[in-house]
């Protein structure tokens, strides 16, 4: 990013540096950066949730047991309608992604919080987990019928061959549309809440409108967390259903 | 100086890239508007289609998200 040099100083993009935790500066694939610390706070929160709140397996849940069986009730009816009845055997997978997706993006709202989905190398690898397991799954179901999904057998004859180009072309692009939404969101959310909150540092007097401005905006990203966690294991549930009904 | 005006190239063509969000706000402003004018002639059938009304969302959304992949690429890759 060029520098800023105006009246103020901005640096929107600063909260996605990579660091590592104890000092140096080089980053080796072995080195505990804040990425990890954050991810791993991830994990820990979702096993919080998941295991140690219900652990009492209370017949009347309390407050923890209840936003567990929620989260449970909410995506297993998301998989049934969404990509079918057989497809709940890949259940465990789609509600590992969503709590995941979920906790990264809600934890990354703390201050001073590094949000790990922010980064397309993270997104990157979760959707294209998404992709190859698809991809492999309908393959191994439907052998090399699985190729009918790109012959569109209720289109006239002649536009079959033009619609299987852009079906293919479509199908390949969807690792990159998958990932790089979740991150796009992430990161361009946050850097308008740094850059608000910039504004409030410029403006002295009259601080108090971004600081009103940058309250609102946080609601709204803590929305956008929710959705976009919400539209990737959607998009998942919909390519499952793909691979497992490929016959349109 | 031929550096300087790669330079400017890039800027102006990754804020050019950002006119494509214009396209998605169409988008995403077209499922979600009739989606509700469907919803409030028959209210009850509602609620079993907000699942399409977020996939549809995502798609619309999608072409957005490749502008601003061109304008990520025009500014740190090429």
């Amino acid at each position: 990013m060029a520098d800023a040099t105006g009246g103020f100083n901005i640096k929107p993009m600063d909260q996605f540096v990579v660091t590592p935790l104890f000092g140096g500066d080089v980053v080796h694939w072995y080195t505990p950066t804040n990425v990890t610390l954050w991810m791993f706070l991830t994990v820990a929160s979702v096993a919080g949730l998941m295991l140690v709140a219900t652990r009492g397996r209370a017949i009347i849940p309390g407050r923890g047991q209840s936003v567990a069986e929620l989260a449970y009730g909410f995506i297993y009816k998301m998989v049934e309608d969404v990509a079918g009845k057989d497809a709940v055997r890949f259940f465990p997978y789609i509600m590992t992604l969503f709590m995941f997706i979920l906790f990264a993006n809600v934890l990354g709202l703390i201050p001073w919080a590094f949000t790990t989905t922010s980064h397309i190398a993270v997104t990157a690898v979760l959707a294209l987990a998404v992709f190859l397991t698809v991809t492999a799954l309908g393959f191994i179901l439907h052998g090399a019928s699985f190729l009918k999904l790109f012959w569109i057998s209720s289109a006239p004859l002649p536009l079959r061959p033009v619609l299987a180009i852009i079906e293919i072309i479509s199908y390949f692009v969807r690792p990159v549309s998958h990932s790089i939404r979740l991150a796009g969101a992430m990161m361009a959310g946050h850097a308008v809440a740094k850059v608000f909150a910039g504004f409030a540092g410029a403006l002295g007097l009259a601080s108090f409108i971004p600081i009103i401005a940058v309250t609102a905006l946080y609601g709204l990203e803590l929305l956008v967390a929710l959705i976009q966690a919400y539209v990737f294991t959607i998009l998942t549930c919909v390519y499952l259903k793909d691979a497992l009904h490929p016959h349109h | 100086m031929e550096g300087e005006l790669i330079q400017m190239g890039k800027f102006i063509g990754a804020g050019l890239a950002c006119l494509g969000m214009g396209g998605a706000a169409i988008g995403v402003g077209h499922v979600a508007g009739n989606y509700l004018s469907g919803a409030l002639r028959n209210p009850s059938a509602a609620a079993g289609q907000t699942a399409f009304l977020f996939i549809g969302i995502a798609f619309a959304e999608a072409l957005g998200i490749f502008s601003f992949l061109v304008a990520l690429l025009l500014m740190f890759a090429v």
